[in-house]
């Protein structure tokens, strides 16, 4: 029942590193998650990170709060973070409490949150192109 | 009336886990729909935090109740830890002593029908939330 477990696991697809939470998140094994993705990020030079979490029944401030960290940390490490599946009961839920998670970028599902990715990545290469072109 | 009760103790943060995964259940018995569910069970976790993380641990108390005709979940959570000096000013949105978003307190009031805090300085915290159907 109770799900106990050390370590969400975090896989590396290419350049992005993908977190599916399955479980009902204890505040230990966020602030895990939370680290363990700054090291990723960091060893495999990840470009971004996509969070799954259509299994959550809630979202409250400490998760809340925790992917808002993930988010302003990866930006400082040069990777975005995108967050998926949020079921709609979380969301009206959410902002009543008052969660706005701002500064999260959201997608409707795993799909259209690789696509926001690739699309980010894509446009940095092609900036990188044009500044050297210059 | 209260058709139904039950205690658990929150000592850590495992245990909030586990009130909330009780409180769904309950909320499903009772006939709560999705979003009332996630509502209530939001704000249990918002509470059983608190009473872990400031009120050095406690319990939490889930009766399903009723009144009337209408039937309702309501759960109390209580401790014997610091208590609180300002309830108005610890109600309000974005205030924390913890390094927290400080909308545990303020937000689960907005998530429930009934609402109610009694906290007296050095002796402890009971909070209680109602969820009618
Ligand atoms: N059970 C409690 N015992 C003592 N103080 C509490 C308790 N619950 C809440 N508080 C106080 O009220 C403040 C606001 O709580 P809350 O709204 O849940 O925000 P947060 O948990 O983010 O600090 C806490 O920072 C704490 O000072
Ligand atoms: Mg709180």
């Amino acid at each position: 029942m109770d799900n106990i477990m050390d370590r969400i696991p975090i896989l590396k697809m290419g350049q992005f590193l993908l977190v599916t939470i399955q479980v009902d998140m204890y505040d230990r094994l966020a602030m895990a998650l939370q680290d363990d993705l700054t090291t990723k990020i960091v060893e495999h030079n990840s470009k971004g990170v996509l969070i799954d979490i259509s299994s959550l029944e809630m979202v409250d401030s400490f998760i809340g709060r925790m992917l808002g960290s993930v988010a302003s940390m990866s930006r400082m490490l040069d990777a975005v973070t995108v967050v998926v599946g949020m079921q709609p009961a979380v969301a009206i839920t959410m902002v009543e409490l008052g969660l706005s998670l701002s500064g999260v970028r959201t997608a409707l599902n795993v799909e259209q949150g690789m696509s926001v990715l690739n699309g980010l990545v894509a446009h940095e290469v092609e900036g990188a192109d044009y500044d050297s072109e210059e | 009336m209260i058709l139904k009760s039950e205690t658990l103790e929150l000592r850590e943060d495992n245990a909030v886990v586990r009130v909330r995964q009780r409180a769904r259940a309950l909320a499903i018995e009772i006939g709560l729909g999705l979003v009332d569910q996630t509502k209530i069970v939001t704000a249990t976790s918002e509470l059983a935090r608190n009473t872990v993380d400031y009120g050095g641990g406690g319990t939490a108390t889930l009766d399903v109740i009723n009144e009337g005709n209408r039937r309702g979940l309501k759960l109390t959570f209580s401790d014997q830890g610091p208590g609180i000096e300002n309830i108005d000013l610890a109600l309000t949105d974005g205030y924390t002593t913890g390094g927290g978003l400080g909308l545990g307190l303020s937000g689960s009031r907005r998530l429930v029908n009934d609402f109610s805090i009694d906290s007296t300085p050095g002796i402890g915290t009971t909070v209680s939330i109602t969820r009618w159907i």
